[in-house]
């Protein structure tokens, strides 16, 4: 995916919306801030999503961090492969690296970030 | 910026950093109770003015590490990554800063009998340059300090006493020291050499390799805990320094103090002359994850004010029959009971590490709690140390954890998870 035409949480994930379909993801920043990925869980298909709740947990060896759903809707797809390799993240976090895709209910929620808008908050934050 | 919280609202934080801390009932333990986002603010965040800086302060952050408070220090978590740094300690050498950890000297005809009186272990049989595990306990025996007593001399002088305790418990132990020594009007020199000297770990299989041209008289023939004073070797600060062969990543190795204003020097040189040996940086990080495959007790996880040496398995450091100290009357007494719970080393399965605090379950109750836990590098698998009742503490006891509500199967496995080959 490129990177320029995704949308961004302020909590460092990544989605891409087609139609009402939004695959999402954490960011690059992200996976290089955490360092030492170890586990993921991610939720099961059919699973409701709620915009700025937990759909899963991240954990490197120091921290555990939820992952937040950037919008409201149903899972409709989790992407398994990453589970079982989570060095996908390290590699290709915007592709193979996608986590779930969420089929939304509500609209897109306003305060999304794009591509400018978020790489200005990471270099705020001593990228 | 970060926010001290109480365990059981661990569950409601977004994310947080898993406790690096160690103070236990005076809890300084930093979770921090923020999002994502402002978590990855914490990691580049350095310092507050309450913290302590060691001499290396700025020479972490020209190493791009990434400062947490630990126990009232600003110290590097981790300089690249945790595993990496982990791995090359296992693998070659692996350089950390340990001046946050308490250096306590005591001099004088009633030193000996003085700290016979305050540790857990016979100091009066202590050899020239021998260095032994101890605890402070209380009159419970409960512990109040996991220490390293030592007894060094330079040439032709009078031998003197090194004390090393935790940085979290620097101010209780000596508050405890201190009134020990009026009470007994002792003829002890006591001082508290923390803030003016610098203590580095060299860690690995080749950190002898690496050490032993730069130091006089050389580091090959001084046995594991054992120390001397010796002087460094230029290209490192040409000083007098304390060598003592002891660590705690379970791998051989030293630890080096020298004054302040040599500990910054002396750190670089390593790590130049280190780097062709495969030697990196180690944060607390790696520091832990270390300790942890190594069996080593953290206080604050596995000790405190209420665990006693006995349920944490380190009984080999308490001198029953020998000099009277705070404590032993209760240990003889406690020798004779049977324990409430012991220290065991926990294997889990799956991916998903227990962390501290999570209930540990069997035969459909809760008979422990974990204590520590992470990812092992080294065996590449989630591994605990907790507490669990006698009855299911046996090699092979499976267990359930209860991993902030899901549960994982688990098994009770021997400590130390990692041993190094001779």
């Amino acid at each position: 995916m490129e990177k320029t035409n995704l949308l961004y949480t302020t909590s460092h994930e990544w989605l891409a919306v087609d139609g009402d379909v939004v695959t999402v993801g954490i960011t690059e920043f992200a996976v290089k801030s955490l360092t030492d990925l170890v586990f993921i869980d991610l939720p099961q298909v059919g699973r409701a999503a709620a915009a700025g709740e937990s759909f899963g947990e991240i954990e490197s060896v120091k921290a555990v961090s939820d992952l937040l759903a950037p919008v409201t809707g149903e899972i409709v797809g989790v992407n398994d492969a990453l589970v079982d390799n989570l060095e996908i993240l390290n590699s290709d976090p915007y592709d193979k690296g996608w986590m779930v895709r969420i089929k939304m209910t509500s609209p897109l929620p306003t305060g999304l970030l794009d591509f400018k808008t978020y790489q200005q908050q990471c270099s705020e934050h001593g990228a | 910026m970060s926010t001290t919280v109480n365990k059981s609202d661990e569950l409601n934080l977004y994310s947080y950093l898993l406790h690096l801390d160690n103070t236990g009932a005076v809890s300084t333990i930093t979770l921090l109770a923020f999002g994502f986002g402002q978590w990855l603010k914490f990691v580049t965040f350095h310092t507050t003015t309450q913290m302590l800086n060691t001499p290396l302060y700025n020479w972490h952050l020209s190493r791009s590490a990434r400062m947490v408070e630990f126990g009232g220090w600003a110290m590097p978590v981790q300089y690249s990554s945790v595993i990496e740094e982990h791995n090359a300690t296992r693998n070659a050498i692996g350089l950390t800063d340990v001046s946050h950890m308490g250096r306590f000297t005591f001099d004088g005809g009633g030193a000996c009998a003085f700290l016979d009186s305050v540790l857990s272990r016979d100091v009066t049989s202590l050899k020239l340059g021998q260095i032994r595990y101890s605890f402070v306990l209380n009159e419970n025996a409960g512990i109040l300090d996991d220490v390293l007593i030592g007894m060094l001399a330079r040439e032709n002088q009078q031998p003197y006493y090194l004390l090393v305790v935790n940085a979290s418990n620097r101010d209780k132990i000596k508050t405890v020291i201190e009134n020990q020594l009026a009470a007994k009007k002792a003829d002890v020199t006591f001082a508290d050499n923390t803030e003016s000297s610098a203590m580095l770990a060299l860690q690995g299989a080749k950190a002898v390799e690496l050490l032993e041209p730069y130091v006089v008289g050389g580091v090959k023939t001084l046995k594991y805990y054992n120390g001397k004073i010796a002087e460094l070797r230029s290209p490192l600060p040409v000083h007098e320094a304390v060598i003592t062969r002891t660590g705690y990543t379970g791998e051989d190795g030293f630890e080096i103090t020298v004054p302040a204003n040599c500990g910054g020097p002396l750190a670089e040189t390593l790590r130049t002359f280190g780097e062709p040996f495969g030697l990196k940086l180690v944060g607390l990080g790696a520091r832990d994850t270390l300790r942890l495959e190594a069996g080593m007790p953290l206080y604050g996880h596995e000790l405190s004010e209420t665990v006693n040496p006995f349920e944490a398995g380190l009984a080999y450091a308490c001198c029953l029959d020998g000099a009277d100290y705070t404590g032993r009357d209760a240990l003889r007494r406690i020798a004779n009971l049977q324990l409430e719970r012991v220290r065991v080393g926990i294997a889990i399965e799956g991916r998903k590490p227990a962390r501290e605090g999570c209930p540990i379950i069997a035969d459909g109750k809760q008979i422990g709690i974990t204590t520590s836990g992470s990812y092992s590098p080294t065996l590449d698998r989630p591994i605990a140390m907790g507490f669990v009742s006698p009855e299911y503490s046996s090699q092979g006891q499976m267990l359930q954890i209860d991993i902030r509500g899901k549960i994982s199967g688990a098994v009770v496995v021997p400590l130390p998870f990692y041993n190094r080959q001779a």
